[in-house]
């Protein structure tokens, strides 16, 4: 009896080590081996393990390096106020006890939902206090303040303070809601692309082989887009290689060929992360299904690509900027863009020349970044749609002060009601610290 | 006559070789930090003298040093700034040593001395001016040489600029003070 035991004992004990094994090693589906949820920045690559976990080996330096490889370049930019060269010096090494903050994953730690809060942060909220509480006792402004109220909306953040240090708030204190010439610069880079000499085309321009069944609307809405006008024809985007091999429904690299920096800010957010360079494995474009927000039943289907809201072959960058967005999301903000000052403005008028002008889903979410000055001025949409989010201070200075005042702005940043009603209306809640700064002065 | 001196060290060496203890290679942590410090102090006082007064308001007005100095076009850091800047890269180089810029009286408080040994080291050196202040201390596991060296004011641009600033806990610096320290750590 005791060894029909033992066999069962073994052959069990194979069969679960085998499995375990099978998944490690040869399965392409890992989710035994996820302990826990990842947050809503990593979900859509969590079954690419390796992407964070270069290697067995090693502590949290590898996943330090992890998450520099693909986050390092946006805090430069938001000229992070606490990078790891701050904590490496010696003298910190009592602070580091309290909070490590050498490493990314001592503040967010992943696979922990249940602890995951705003900006991914699983640290207790009073986090700024361990090493800035000499400022609630000596500053008069911020005597009896909550320990945790720190980084609040329109105060401070950990990372990116650039619409909120101290010396900005003065210089761009007591500006107006709006301001006397609100601009928004015109997205020129694709423009740009055009090689010299190009001729417009039209349709009887387009070079297809008359082999393939090509629907009837396609030609015609290739001749009415930029792309023709550009002299950009069929078999630029649809062949591939030295011997021009037709590719039925091009992805995202062959749109890269030209706009490689649109292509590059796309797969940089959520939208496009997952046909990111950096992903260890090829990953299904993420589609509404995927996701935790709330989407339209018709975009629920839909898997992100550039053709997702450029449509390809009309390429309408209008249609782009609002339409294609609520045709998939369907939250509170997003429902409420068309009934909001931005959105009726952009009702009215976004069929004309001027439509940059206006403000769409996109002049907030995909931000233009203007580099160079006159005729060398370049001005590129980001298509990182997380660029200027979380924390959404973020937009404060590549957005709204374009138009807005930085007061107003803040406030309306700060107001949950006024984001949910896509800021229809003017703020019901006030972020005092322009009046400290100001107060400072004198 | 140098190599005179070099002959009659390098036969010292070849006596005391082999007959005493074995000594420690490497060079004495006092002329190392001495050594790192001057090279500090040169640059350090040569980016005030010959950029910040020659390209600044004061001189061809160029440049725009200021302390947020990325969010202007023509901005350039700080001399302070400048020489945290350089801290932070070595400390991106290297663990072999580190330093830092620090004061008794900070416009940021987070640059106040904060171990022992430095609230040692800077109440020394600006109460003996002209020394500087050596010790070893043990932060978290790692016992280190840390060296004090005063930081002097070298321009009237330091002087009115820590005076006037609306966090200065002190107003009345002159041209020659000792306004803080560089500290430099070497791990033991």
């Amino acid at each position: 009896m005791n060894r029909w035991l033992w066999l069962l004992w073994l052959l069990l004990a194979l069969g679960f080590g085998g499995t375990l094994a099978w998944k490690m090693f040869a399965s392409e589906n890992k989710d035994l081996y996820l302990i826990g949820d990842t947050t809503y920045g990593h979900y859509q690559i969590e079954m690419a393990c390796e992407t964070c976990h270069t290697s067995p080996f090693g502590g949290e330096e590898i996943l330090q390096d992890a998450c520099t490889s693909c986050h390092a370049e946006d805090l430069e930019q938001a000229h992070d106020s606490h990078p790891k060269k701050k904590f490496t010096d010696p003298r910190n090494a009592s602070r580091i006890e309290v909070l490590d903050a050498r490493y990314c994953v001592s503040c967010h730690t992943e696979h922990q939902h249940e602890q995951t809060r705003t900006m991914g942060v699983t640290l207790p909220d009073d986090y700024c206090y361990h090493c800035h509480q000499e400022v609630g006792e000596e500053r008069e402004s911020h005597k009896g303040l909550p320990y945790d109220s720190c980084a609040s909306a329109g105060c401070h953040n950990f990372h990116d303070n650039r619409a909120l240090y101290e010396d900005f708030l003065v210089d761009n204190a007591g500006q107006p809601w709006l301001l006397d010439i609100a601009t928004l610069a015109k997205p020129n880079a694709a423009h740009k692309q055009i090689k010299p000499g190009a001729q417009p085309l039209t349709l009887q321009d387009a070079s297809y082989s008359a082999a393939l069944d090509v629907p009837e609307h396609i030609p015609h809405e290739w001749a009415s887009s930029s792309h023709a006008q550009a002299g950009v024809n069929c078999s630029d985007c649809h062949s591939e290689g030295d011997d021009n091999i037709w590719i039925a429904k091009p992805g995202h690299l062959q749109c890269a060929n030209c706009h490689e920096n649109e292509v590059k800010t796309f797969t940089e957010g959520k939208h496009g992360m997952r046909l990111s360079g950096t992903v260890s494995k090829p990953l299904q474009p993420v589609g509404p299904a995927d996701s935790h927000m709330e989407f339209t039943k018709s975009g629920q289907q839909l898997h992100q690509s550039c053709n997702a809201c450029h449509q390809s072959h009309a390429f309408n960058r209008v249609k782009a900027a609002a339409d294609a967005c609520l045709g998939c999301h369907a939250d509170e903000h997003s429902l409420s863009f068309y009934d909001s000052p931005h959105g009726k403005s952009w009702q009215e008028n976004h069929q004309t020349e001027q439509a940059y002008k206006l403000v769409s889903c996109a002049t907030c979410h995909m931000p233009r970044d203007a580099r160079g000055k006159g005729d060398k001025q370049t001005v590129r949409v980001n298509h990182n749609q997380n660029f200027n989010l979380r924390p959404n201070e973020k937009m404060i200075r590549s957005v709204c002060m374009d138009c807005h005042g930085l007061g107003f702005a803040i406030d309306a940043l700060a107001d949950p009601v006024l984001i949910k009603n896509n800021f229809n209306g003017k703020p019901g809640v006030h972020i005092e610290s322009i009046d400290w700064a100001l107060k400072r002065e004198k | 006559m140098l190599s005179k001196k070099l002959m009659v060290c390098g036969a010292l060496a070849a006596l005391l070789m082999g007959c005493g203890e074995e000594k420690a290679a490497g060079i004495d942590p006092k002329i190392y930090t001495d050594s790192l410090f001057a090279v500090m102090k040169a640059d350090r006082t040569n980016y005030t003298k010959l950029i910040v007064q020659r390209l600044g308001p004061k001189g061809s007005d160029s440049i725009l040093p200021v302390e947020h100095w990325k969010d202007v076009e023509n901005g350039a850091p700080l001399p302070a700034q400048m020489f945290r800047a350089g801290a932070e890269a070595v400390r991106d180089m290297t663990s072999d040593f580190t330093y830092s810029l620090q004061s008794e009286w900070p416009i940021n408080k987070q640059n106040a001395p904060s171990t022992e040994m430095e609230k040692s080291g800077l109440k020394f050196i600006a109460a003996n001016p002209g020394e500087n202040f050596y010790g070893e201390e043990k932060l978290g596991d790692t016992s280190y040489f840390t060296a004090v060296y005063p930081d002097v004011a070298v321009a009237e641009a330091c002087v009115s600029c820590h005076n006037e600033h609306k966090d200065t806990p002190r107003t009345d610096f002159k041209i020659g003070d000792v306004m803080g320290g560089v500290v430099i750590r070497v791990p033991l």
